[in-house]
């Protein structure tokens, strides 16, 4: 797939390219311009902003929306990396405000309450790139359908509890693999099973990747947290609330971007892992009814 | 068995995958480079995309950095794409506090000199030395090239005249990603300037 044709800003080869390189990094959200500071100065390769972390969402409930504007924008004014903010599933108005604001990067995320419980927001018409979660091969499929240049498996945002990001990689990795296992003819059936189009399930059949990025997303609390999902075969990660709702943010911050380099080396994230004072509290996800969990939101 | 020189891609952060399936491609023999050991196998180095932030601060918390830099210093062929390039530059304009560079190419370098991503594009460029057809480039949040000193020298620009790829010696920089777009001819030129190196 090599287009030498097409020029101009807002090409899909621009909106994914910007994920390539962030891979191998760590994406930090953060609620304030003080907090990204502290990010970049850590060496996160991007930040999200929001205006809760998603423990503070899972505790205050409510409804969770896009940030206030004067956030993102003094953000965007307080760092040099990129920038990504949320909007909500199927706001497709707010993430219009979003690219008016000059973001780099919008996550239409299940972390805040949807807009839309029928469709999410046609990336197509955007220039500004878009991440999506994802927590099995269809609904990344449909995602990058849609024009999500990106995708994050889910986990479970705000717990701590990285169990259901595993799960998550796990699944996607086992379905892609079972995909590039399949004959061409059974193909068809496959993008009917994963309600996908035919064409792009047989790209990653040929492939046997995501023509897109794929970072790893919700409870990653920990460097050790972090190695796992890159030796589970994430391209990055995102850290939401381990990292400001823990004991040493800027230390913790560090460490967990030195386990995500070397996320195959023990002994660089059993250094990495020392003193950093304490992890966030957690909530383990088997204890959150089944109504209070995000990755469900989405479809 | 791949005969020939190794060449190291620095797998610190970015899209260094990219660039060793193009090594692949070009039936070089390619490897990741994390740690000075790692370092001390290479016959060249190509330096990838990403946040030249982040590849700073790693490369300096793991003792990378002052090994990459004497290896520079003895005529190490380096290649550096976008972050790579601000990574090689002596000056970097718009750079964080405390943010640091190998250098070795004598050019001031703007980071994000175009903006946002709202402004990362693609665009036919001539570049000197190369036959065929225009090198098609992707500008992702890219740096241009301010200042270029007089060791360093342009090979190529934008319309408006903007610098956006320098060759001084062995090393090279661009400001875009040929390992992204199917362009093989910056790497064959850099796997040219280590062979002969």
């Amino acid at each position: 797939m090599t287009d030498t044709t097409t020029t101009g800003v807002g090409t899909s080869r621009v909106k994914r390219g910007l994920a390539e390189m962030l891979k191998g990094g760590v994406i930090m959200d953060v609620v304030t311009a003080d907090q990204a500071k502290i990010a970049e100065d850590a060496g996160a390769v991007a930040v999200m902003a929001l205006e809760r972390v998603p423990a503070d969402i899972r505790s205050q409930g409510g409804v969770a929306r896009m940030s206030d504007p004067d956030l993102i924008a003094g953000i965007v004014e307080a760092v040099s990396i990129p920038v990504m903010a949320k909007a909500r599933i199927g706001h497709f108005v707010e993430a219009q405000v979003l690219q008016s604001l000059g973001v780099d990067y919008i996550d239409e995320s299940e972390v805040l309450s949807p807009a839309d419980y029928a469709n999410h927001i046609d990336k197509w018409q955007f220039t500004v790139p878009f991440v999506c979660g994802a927590t099995n091969l269809g609904e990344a499929l449909r995602r990058i359908t849609e024009g999500a240049a990106m995708i994050r498996s889910k986990g479970e945002a705000g717990t701590g509890d990285v169990s259901e990001a595993t799960r998550h990689m796990r699944q996607i990795a086992g379905e892609i693999a079972a995909l590039a296992a399949k004959k061409p003819d059974e193909l068809y059936v496959a993008a009917k099973e994963l309600q996908a189009p035919y064409e792009l399930v047989a790209e990653v059949a040929a492939a046997g990747k995501l023509p897109v990025v794929l970072f790893t997303a919700g409870g990653v609390a920990t460097p050790a947290d972090a190695a796992m999902m890159m030796q589970l075969g994430a391209d990055g990660v995102f850290v939401g609330s381990g990292i400001f709702k823990s004991g040493d943010p800027a230390k913790r911050a560090a460490a967990i971007v030195k386990a995500t380099t070397f996320f195959d080396d023990p002994a660089v994230i059993a250094e990495a892992s020392r003193g950093l004072g304490e992890a966030m509290v957690g909530i383990n996800v088997a204890d959150v009814p089944a109504p209070h969990r995000l990755a469900e939101r989405g479809w | 068995m791949v005969a020939g020189p190794t060449v190291g891609v620095l797998a610190l952060q970015g899209d260094f995958r990219e660039h060793l399936a193009v090594l692949a491609e070009l039936g070089a023999k390619g490897v990741p480079v994390r740690r000075e050991s790692e370092l001390d196998q290479v016959h060249g180095l190509i330096i990838p995309g990403g946040e030249s932030t982040v590849m700073d601060k790693l490369s300096r918390a793991f003792g990378l950095a002052e090994p990459l830099k004497r290896r520079i210093g003895d005529g190490l062929p380096v290649y550096g794409t976008c972050a790579g390039l601000i990574f090689l530059a002596d000056t970097v304009l718009d750079a964080i506090e405390g943010q640091q560079t190998l250098g070795g190419l004598d050019v001031a370098v703007r980071r994000n000199a175009f903006g946002n991503q709202l402004d990362s594009f693609e665009t036919d460029l001539d570049v000197d030395g190369f036959d065929g057809p225009p090198v098609h480039a992707a500008f992702i949040r890219a740096p241009v090239v301010e200042e270029v000193g007089e060791r360093a020298t342009a090979i190529a620009a934008l319309d408006d005249g903007r610098v956006v790829a320098v060759r001084q010696g062995n090393l090279m920089g661009t400001s875009f990603h040929p390992e992204i777009t199917g362009e093989l001819r910056f790497h064959r030129a850099f796997l040219d300037a280590v062979a002969a190196a």
